[in-house]
């Protein structure tokens, strides 16, 4: 098939225009067309799974076009095995979110369309190796996203579309500056492959203001993609967005959005900075203890259970960031201990697939509940497990897969980031290491106080979840499961590709390696 | 048997009852019978297996017997996980134990727990459990122990949760995976350091690399003591013991599979099988965690009133032996203890589940809803009644006690002699064997209190009393079965001789050298349990005696009074009747400011950090917005374009440059403003 990548960027959008032609009336026409362009673009991401080539790290299904040559500006497409699995999560998560959605009654039609819109801005940014394609595609993204969250959330929607919109807006604005620093600086080409090979030497003792040019760039870059993470400081926007985002918003949100910013310091930083990684990956381990802890002891201390959710993402992103600093500790002046580098970075790819299907999951189950009893209040439940059986072990399975209980695929790639960033950073690892207690403290007393105990005399009519939801989280369920037990069908599609990127930090960031 | 062979019935040991919780989880109340019969049948049929393994063990009679198996779990290049088996003597004596337990606990629960509304999803966790049991039994690596050890502490959360409504039974469950959770930090923590050190998970090689010296000293300590924190919080030890009693909020057969024979085993099984990597100084941290345990929750036990709760803390205190042991370089001999106990305890709490049984169906009878059926000092007299109940605790209490024909006689000796021993080579560390032996004194002393509270003396209740029956024959098999599992001669066949522990465990399990170079030999170590055996022997039989006549004194001939001792002990009885105080204190010192920490962290976050901060930037730019626009429009635009306006031209024309000087300031002005005006409206 040619143009793959290209077809799976561009279907949803396909399906939008198909949208804009069905009067507003037909809803269900409008959610079905949705499903359906979802659905193929699901069918491509397995076709996709399934025909590339794990032995090869390097990029797939290249397309490449011109666009502004004046510019240095084309449309250059590719996949490898850090961008595969975000794809297929992304393809997944908006097939399950369409169904999420299916009980939006206001404004059909605009909802949808902007949600394909969503999709596409996602599947380009995960598939561009143009930078500059891939700052348009990372815009695209957001503005769909801000009325998605402005016109379809809860009673403070307006505030946090636009306080999400605002700071993301913010970090793209770093991102402009180091982007065109770079554009510059690599002879003026915006072609991705050609500024991994030439910016780790272009920048080499550049000083700008007394400072390293190059250190100055990783922050900008590391800034922007740091509040999509988030990584603290800029992770307040992160909850206020979840509380006030539809459920499907926030499944995306979580399960997707969050993944472009590790996306993008994996693709980026890395590859085009790789000596400021060495400079950089302490600070990024730290803080990364910081998330873990600060997201735990915040989770721990919240009534609103979306918004324990939200934190819980905060503390789960901080294992990944532990992962990926563990990419140093393959270098001589630490044992070139590979060892821990491969476990520290596929770790963090496998986490950030993982959180994705579990969030998303959690996000899902939190709509459920919702959706009946139109509070989140955790204390206020109580005694649901007689009165809903069936939902109350699929929640009990997500808390679970979510505190990282061995056998569900989250503790594989915890565990992977601790072991890997152990050897470098070992009094970090060990605080972080109490994430472990706490992760189990708040999700199991969410569970006791929501499930457990006598039922609470309002709740007698709550109904358990019905044939939709299920169908929403049960493919969830089961990737949870299976990569849980047997991680290797996925660990092996990621691991030359991650090989690569090691190498990238390792040889040529040892290499370049003057500040 | 061959090793192949053995894999294949390994293989059906550990996915048997699995696949029993996968069917009755997901048909289980579709079944007729609730599907009891497949979860009994798997069971089953794993006890076959086991039994197999275990009887070509006999035949080829081979101490050095091992076999291992493994597959790639995940292999990333140079980062390599493979798990699988290690299936040797120990392991395959742990298999039938957990089995056999297992399986008399299948049994006596479908009288136990007849008309649950939760039936078949008991019979489900069951599967679940044993299933996570034996993978722990049989695997050959850390990475497979850690995942089977978190899903052993999942299925012991959904057993003592199983009774949910319950918020006691709630709180249980969590206490006891959280507290669980806190030992598995450290266990995870060794396992770095191991895995940093050495780059396997593999036993086998991370004792050779430890008898390299690739990881050696004070790392090697910290990575031993990190290991052993799993087994701290796996087997109840002191300062984690403190989920075990409140465990006792689940089904009485599971107390008696999980928090006695089997689940709490799981830490002193690691220990035993970790021993080779132990440190000397580790190994004493061990014994005196161990000691400590065995003697403070010993004088815990001696006090409490619900049945369960002695035997609960008796348990830990048994725990706290076989760790001793181990700690003390004997540790075969805290396997075997292991084994015995496994026995002897499981058939006292089947015993304590048959008497609240009957106490249950008289109080019904009665309508009382009120009368604890746990509690001993409404019962008295029940040996008439309850027969086989009485003579079968009987025997597993003469076990317990140590006294000479039975099976916890030749082990708690053994224990014992280690110590003993151990103590007569470092004087310093006198304190250990004082500890053992105490532990023994106040063992027998609480446990024919047990007895005779239950089933001697006049019933405290009558009306109860007259209720009272001997359980139905699923529960009482079980009793006879293990309690005859505790007679001596099972243990040191094919020899007779009760005094002795020589016969097939000694035998066949033998122990290893430790891995680490100044540690004694295992030759040394036996010779020195073998030179303490007789003093041992003299010793504790005599403290047997000693806490058996006292307790005959206090609560039969009542020449002592046990209420003017508690009176006069008054402090010290308190302390133990309240265990110390230890629940109270973690939560008014550890838990309460905690969360009092994390909310005053989510209000930093949420009310300051966000509100003013974050918020703060948009603040600024909107005061900068209303500056910029006051000057430009008041400053410049007014005063100086108006004032050259003014000046240039009176005529009208200079209206028309004000109304468009207006609208730009005014559009500039709206674009800053209508952003922060939505940021800001929400408050």
């Amino acid at each position: 098939m040619d143009n793959i990548l290209s077809w799976i960027i561009w279907i949803p959008v396909l399906g939008m225009v198909a949208i804009a032609f069905i009067p507003r009336e037909k809803q269900d026409l409008i959610k079905k067309v949705a499903a359906v362009t979802t659905g193929i673009q699901l069918l491509v991401a397995i076709f996709l799974w399934s025909a590339f080539d794990a032995t090869n790290g390097s990029f797939q299904f290249m397309e490449r076009a011109e666009w502004i040559p004046s510019l240095g500006i084309s449309y250059i497409l590719g996949i490898d095995g850090l961008s595969l699995p975000m794809v297929a999560l992304n393809a997944l998560i908006a097939f399950i979110g369409v169904f999420v959605s299916w009980n939006i009654d206001r404004a059909v039609k605009g909802y949808f369309a902007l949600f394909l819109l969503l999709d596409t801005g996602v599947m380009g940014v995960f598939l561009s190796l143009d930078f500059f394609l891939f700052y348009v595609f990372w815009e695209v993204m957001l503005l769909p996203m801000y009325f998605l969250i402005g016109m379809w959330g809860g009673p403070q929607r307006e505030y946090a579309a636009i306080k999400f919109f605002l700071y993301t807006l913010f970090g793209s604005v770093l991102m402009l500056i180091a982007l065109l620093a770079l554009y510059f600086a690599c002879g003026e080409t915006f072609d991705m492959q050609l500024m991994m090979e030439r910016a780790p030497f272009a920048l080499d003792g550049v000083v700008w203001w007394g400072m390293s040019a190059i250190k100055v760039i990783w922050v900008l870059l590391f800034i922007g993609f740091a509040i999509k993470v988030p990584v603290f400081p800029f992770h307040t926007w992160l909850p206020l967005a979840h509380v006030e985002a539809p459920t499907a918003i926030s499944v995306v949100l979580a399960g997707i959005l969050l993944k472009l910013g590790v996306y993008g310091m994996l693709r980026i930083n890395y590859t085009m900075l790789p000596d400021a990684v060495w400079w950089f990956a302490g600070a990024l381990a730290f803080l990364g203890m910081i998330n873990v802890i600060w997201g735990a002891m915040c989770a721990l201390a919240q009534k609103d259970l979306k918004k324990m959710v939200a934190y819980s993402s905060i503390n789960h992103m901080g294992y990944l960031l532990l992962g990926m600093a563990a990419v140093i500790a393959g270098g001589s002046v630490n044992g070139s201990n590979l060892m821990a580098a491969q476990a520290g970075m596929n770790g963090a790819v496998f986490q950030m697939f993982n959180h994705g299907t579990i969030s998303a999951m959690l996000f899902i189950l939190v709509g459920v509940i919702y959706e009946q009893a139109h509070h989140r209040d955790i204390e206020g439940f109580g005694g649901l497990a007689s009165q809903m059986p069936i939902y109350t072990a699929i929640v009990a399975l997500a808390f679970f897969a979510g505190l990282g209980l061995p056998g569900l695929s989250g503790f594989v790639s915890e565990a992977m980031c601790f072991i890997g960033a152990f050897p470098v950073f070992r009094t970090i690892v060990i605080i972080s290491t109490i994430g472990i207690l706490l992760n189990a403290a708040y999700f199991l007393w969410a569970f006791q106080r929501m499930f457990f105990g006598k039922l609470n005399e309002k709740y007698t009519n709550l109904v358990d979840i019905n044939n939709r939801e299920l169908f929403t989280v049960i493919p969830l369920l089961v990737i949870t499961i299976f990569l849980g037990v047997y991680p290797r069908p996925f660990l092996d599609m990621i691991k030359e590709t991650m090989n690569i990127l090691i190498d990238q930090v390792v040889v040529v960031g040892g290499i370049a390696g003057i500040f | 048997m061959t090793g192949d062979m053995l894999i294949n019935y390994a293989l059906g040991i550990l996915f048997l009852p699995l696949l029993s919780f996968i069917i009755l989880i997901f048909v289980g109340k579709r079944l007729p019978r609730q599907g009891d019969f497949i979860a009994i049948g798997s069971i089953l049929f794993t006890l076959i297996l086991s039994l197999a393994m275990f009887g070509s063990m006999l035949l080829s009679h081979d101490p050095a017997f091992r076999h291992e198996a493994s597959f790639t779990w995940m292999d990333l290049g140079d980062f390599k996980i493979r798990l699988g088996f290690l299936i040797d003597n120990i392991t395959i004596i742990m298999l039938l134990v957990v089995s056999l337990i297992s399986t008399m606990t299948h049994i006596f629960s479908t009288k136990y727990m007849e008309g649950d509304i939760r039936y078949s999803r008991y019979y489900a966790y069951l599967g679940l459990f044993t299933f996570s049991m034996n993978g722990i039994v049989l695997a050959n690596n850390l990475v497979s122990l850690y995942i089977f050890w978190e899903l052993v502490g999942v299925s012991s959360y959904l057993l003592i949760g199983h009774w949910f409504e319950k918020d006691s039974a709630a709180d249980a469950s969590k206490k006891a995976f959280l507290t669980n959770r806190v030992g598995d930090i450290g266990f995870f923590i060794g396992l770095m350091l191991v895995f940093t050190a050495l780059g396997t998970f593999n036993y086998a090689e991370v004792f050779q690399g430890v008898a390299r010296g690739d990881i050696s000293g004070s790392l090697l300590t910290f990575a031993g003591i990190g290991l052993f924190m799993g087994a701290v919080g796996k087997s109840s030890q002191f300062p984690l013991h403190i989920w075990l009693p409140d465990a006792m909020e689940g089904p009485t057969p599971v107390s008696a599979l999980m928090h006695a024979a089997t689940m709490v085993a799981a830490g002193v099984y690691l220990s035993v099988r970790l021993f080779p990597l132990f440190t000397p100084d580790a190994l004493l941290f061990i014994a005196y965690v161990g000691g400590f345990t065995a003697i403070f929750a010993a004088s815990i036990a001696i006090t409490q009133n619900d049945i369960k709760k002695v035997l609960a803390y008796s348990t830990v205190s048994q725990l706290g032996y076989m760790i001793l042991a181990v700690g003390t370089g004997a540790y075969v001999a805290g396997f075997f203890h292991l084994v015995t106990h496994a026995m002897f305890k499981a058939c006292l709490f089947y015993g304590s589940g048959s008497v609240i049984h009957a106490m249950h169906h008289s109080l019904h009878n009665l309508n009382d809803h009120d009368t604890d059926p746990q509690d001993m000092r409404n019962m008295g007299g029940f040996k008439s009644k309850m027969p086989i109940t009485y003579w079968t605790m009987l025997v597993a209490t003469l076990a317990i006690s140590g006294v000479p024909l039975f099976s916890g006689f030749l082990s708690k000796d053994a224990v014992l002699a280690g110590t003993l021993s151990f103590a007569s080579h470092h004087p310093q560390h006198f304190l250990l064997p004082v500890f053992g032996f105490s532990a023994a004194l106040i063992t027998a002393f609480y446990m024919f209190r047990l007895i005779f509270m239950t089933f001697h003396n006049k019933p405290k209740l009558p009306d109860v009393y007259k209720d009272i029956h001997e359980s139905p024959k699923p529960m009482v098999f079980p009793l006879i079965l293990l309690s005859s599992l505790s007679v001596f001669i099972f243990y040191t066949l094919p020899y007779f001789n009760p005094l002795s522990d020589h016969g097939w465990f000694m035998e066949l399990i033998k122990a290893q050298d430790s891995m680490v170079p100044g540690n004694p030999s295992a030759q040394y170590i036996a010779e020195g349990i073998h030179h303490s055996h007789t003093l041992t022997m003299i010793l504790s039989i005599l403290v047997a005696s000693l806490g058996i006549l006292l307790s005959w004194a206090v609560y039969i001939k009542n020449s002592i009074s046990a209420d003017d001792w508690s009176k006069k002990l008054g402090v010290y009885y308190n302390l133990s009747l309240n265990k110390y105080y230890f629940d109270e204190n973690y939560n008014k010192y550890l838990y309460q400011p905690f969360l009092r920490l994390s909310n005053r962290v989510s209000y930093i976050d949420w009310d300051l950090y966000d509100k003013y901060f974050i918020n703060g930037f948009g603040r600024i730019t909107k005061w900068l917005s209303i500056i910029t626009g006051r000057t430009d429009y008041d400053g410049l635009d007014q005063t100086i374009i108006d004032g050259l306006g003014r000046s240039m031209s009176k005529a009208g024309s200079s209206l028309k440059e004000v109304q468009t000087g207006r609208l730009q300031n005014y559009m500039l002005f709206a674009l800053f403003g209508v952003i922060i005006i939505i940021i800001f409206q929400s408050f």
